[in-house]
């Protein structure tokens, strides 16, 4: 029993960093219809930063911290950038963007390779994150990780702030107008161009965060975005796009799903189960858990 | 900016425009001078060391084939061809094993890491050459009529179906590392002594597996032209350019496009069986995610809707990643990323639609004027086209619909 507990929690805390970069994603791709693979690289842009900023600073904890928003800024700017030079040329090809956002993926990780080295490293955590808090004692204790807390709370802070921008502000208004309708959108006066790089700016800057907290349970390297991306891109499609609900529900899903049968099997066994799960769960809701209903035909 | 949503459908380019007067030379030339080339001109020319290795890229040449039907025509992109190339791969992989080993006999791995004695039963039926050899065309068609169907069904298109098929390959690489018992793990299957009764350490015997290669690659491309040129690829174009369109036009879209991903399977199922005597190594990292957007960039590179683009391309991009990377491996990663990145972004016909962009302007004006277009019937494909950005590629797809009529 208290197994099966722990591994909900790890699953629930895989869903955490999973929601974290799906969010993203599933702005960026409900509002412009653009699949960025270079998104698991804004990812490690933001470890990186964490990384970086221990090294020059000291202190594990004030570098956590200040990492944060650093990573945020860091791993945004790069996604404004990336939608600058490449992604508005790309619109009307969604198809495209894919491919060209993997070769600026694969750019990214020489990249990172050539300045940090092939080698994985390592972040320490603070003190105040290692241990943890003990629920069920006993010969089968069931504990929570301090660690596995924090990015549970990081992720729900984002999402949150993240739901209260979209629902409450004249920024969330407008990124919302343009989901529904661009078109629309446009003639009542959004500049749609803008807002576009605003909603990639956060979506990217998610991505950072959600680096920040992988360095609490893993460590850093070049490849580590790319093992990430394909299951963030999973939770987008069975979440559904356009809105933030289905994306919650699916991170969580597939993350207690992957941990629970990960510990009766194998990691193997694991992916392939939650594979043919996905595609069953298409069959039956071929639009995700959560759709924006429209009279369009497509 | 306006149409997110719309497939990137006008943006592929078609098949080399040109009349039908010239287009009737212009393919037999063109593959006689493949068939020139790869049989006479390359065995001559090229060491032991480098025809082996043409093998290989004549290899990717084959998947590059079965995208560029599914992708470049149909729309469909396979981001998961490893998944099928590796199937084949591994079938017939496992049939050289057995046969090395000997009737009775375990493969040379399975003592090394197997915890039992005995052969996994789905291994058994490897043995027999028939059984492997029908597996390299069947296990990649069964599997992906299951996917297909019931994707396709429900109309999972677009990047909702390239991120499935992506993930399929990943899982599939997965599996094979998990199971190192029965299936080598990491290392994969390796050290090949023959092939159906021909030693492989005979160099002679490698060139006969070059010259196989060749062959098949000759056949499919000539077999994928004419399902390019006929009414079956006019329709699959249909599909790509306007789903709903054909639908209301009383076709089945999901058969038209089960049919090009079960081909596309096919052509990357049997370049992976022909693959494992020619390199001598099937593994889990020869067929993940990398490996399957590997096989598109070469027919991304080359022109993704034209056959010999595609092939070219996959060529091409194999043996400039075996060259360069051997001097400058860092420098390689960045070429290979930009060259990808610029021309899929900026010339989405691929190197094969440079040619043909700018002598066909002219023509295309005179096209439009009032009273030169002689067609008496609306064409479904040229309303989409006109609207897509990228309006010179794709008429060119009209004009293939003209040439397979005339």
């Amino acid at each position: 029993m208290t197994v099966f507990l722990s591994q909900s929690f790890t699953g629930i805390s895989i869903g955490a960093v999973l929601l974290l970069i799906a969010l993203g994603l599933s702005l960026t791709f409900g509002q412009m219809g653009v699949i960025n693979m270079a998104h698991g690289e804004f990812i490690m842009a933001g470890a990186y930063t964490t990384y970086v900023l221990q090294q020059s600073i000291g202190g594990a904890g004030v570098s956590l911290l200040l990492s944060l928003p650093l990573a945020f800024l860091v791993a945004g700017a790069m996604g404004v950038l990336l939608e600058w030079l490449l992604i508005r040329h790309l619109y009307a090809r969604p198809l495209d963007t894919l491919l060209v956002t993997w070769g600026v993926s694969l750019f990214l990780q020489q990249l990172a390779r050539d300045i940090f080295g092939a080698p994985n490293v390592q972040v320490r955590a603070p003190e105040w994150l290692t241990g943890n808090v003990r629920l069920i004692g006993g010969e089968h204790p069931f504990t929570l990780a301090h660690n596995r807390i924090f990015i549970l709370a990081l992720a729900l802070a984002a999402l949150v702030s993240l739901a209260l921008t979209l629902r409450v502000s004249p920024l969330g208004r407008r990124i919302r107008a343009v989901v529904q309708h661009r078109d629309l959108a446009e003639a009542s006066g959004i500049a749609t161009a803008r807002v576009d790089r605003v909603t990639f700016f956060i979506g990217s800057g998610l991505a950072g965060l959600a680096g920040v907290a992988l360095t609490l349970v893993g460590p850093i390297g070049p490849t580590m975005g790319t093992n990430l991306i394909i299951d963030a891109f999973l939770v987008v499609v069975v979440g559904g796009i356009g809105r933030l609900r289905g994306a919650v529900i699916a991170a969580f899903a597939l993350g207690v799903l992957q941990a629970v049968v990960e510990y009766s099997a194998t990691v193997s066994v694991a992916k392939v189960t939650v594979l043919v799960g996905i595609v069953a769960f298409l069959q039956w809701r071929p639009q995700g858990i959560s759709t924006l209903r429209t009279r369009s035909l497509v | 900016m306006t149409a997110t949503t719309r497939p990137d459908a006008a943006t592929a380019a078609g098949p080399a425009a040109t009349s039908p007067r010239r287009a009737r030379w212009r393919a037999p030339l063109g593959f006689a001078l493949g068939a020139l080339l790869l049989f006479a001109v390359a065995p001559a020319v090229l060491s032991d060391f480098r025809l082996s290795l043409l093998a290989k890229y004549l290899c990717f040449a084959i998947v590059a084939i079965g995208i560029s039907l599914a992708w470049g025509r149909g729309g469909m992109l396979t981001l998961g061809q490893g998944l099928f190339f590796g199937l084949g791969g591994y079938a017939m992989a496992m049939h050289l094993k057995l046969a090395d080993a000997g009737p009775g006999q375990l493969p040379d791995f399975m003592l090394l890491y197997g915890d039992s004695d005995t052969l996994p039963w789905w291994w058994a039926p490897f043995a027999s050459p028939a059984v492997a050899l029908a597996g390299v065309v069947l296990l990649p068609a069964a599997l992906a009529v299951l996917i297909g169907y019931f994707v396709f069904r429900r109309r999972v298109r677009g990047a909702y179906f390239a991120i499935l098929s992506q993930a399929l390959a990943f899982a599939f690489s997965l599996l094979l590392i998990g199971q190192q018992a029965t299936t080598g793990g990491t290392n994969g299957l390796t050290n090949f002594q023959g092939f159906f009764g021909y030693s492989l350490l005979d160099p002679v015997n490698k060139r006969m597996i070059y010259f196989l290669i060749a062959g098949v690659l000759l056949g499919l491309m000539a077999l994928t032209r004419q399902i390019f040129l006929s009414r079956y690829g006019e329709l699959l174009v249909a599909v790509r350019d306007s789903e709903e369109r054909v639908r209301f036009l009383g076709y089945d879209p999901t058969l038209v496009k089960l049919f090009a991903y079960v081909y596309s399977a096919v052509m990357a199922g049997m370049a992976g069986a022909l693959f494992v005597p020619a390199v001598g190594i099937i593994s889990p990292a020869l067929i993940g995610v990398v490996p399957s957007i590997e096989f598109l960039i070469g027919a991304a590179i080359g022109g993704r809707a034209s056959l010999p683009g595609a092939a070219l391309g996959a060529i091409a991009v194999a043996w400039a990643q075996t060259t360069l990377s051997e001097e400058f491996p860092a420098g390689w990663t960045y070429f290979q990323a930009l060259l990808f990145i610029v021309v899929v972004a900026f010339l989405p016909g691929g190197l094969a639609s440079l040619g043909r962009l700018l002598p066909r302007r002219p023509r295309l004006r005179s096209r439009r004027a009032p009273g030169a277009d002689p067609e008496p019937e609306p064409d479904p494909r040229e309303a989409p086209a006109r609207s897509g950005p990228a309006t010179a590629a794709a008429s060119s797809s009209t004009t293939t619909a003209k040439e397979a009529g005339a």
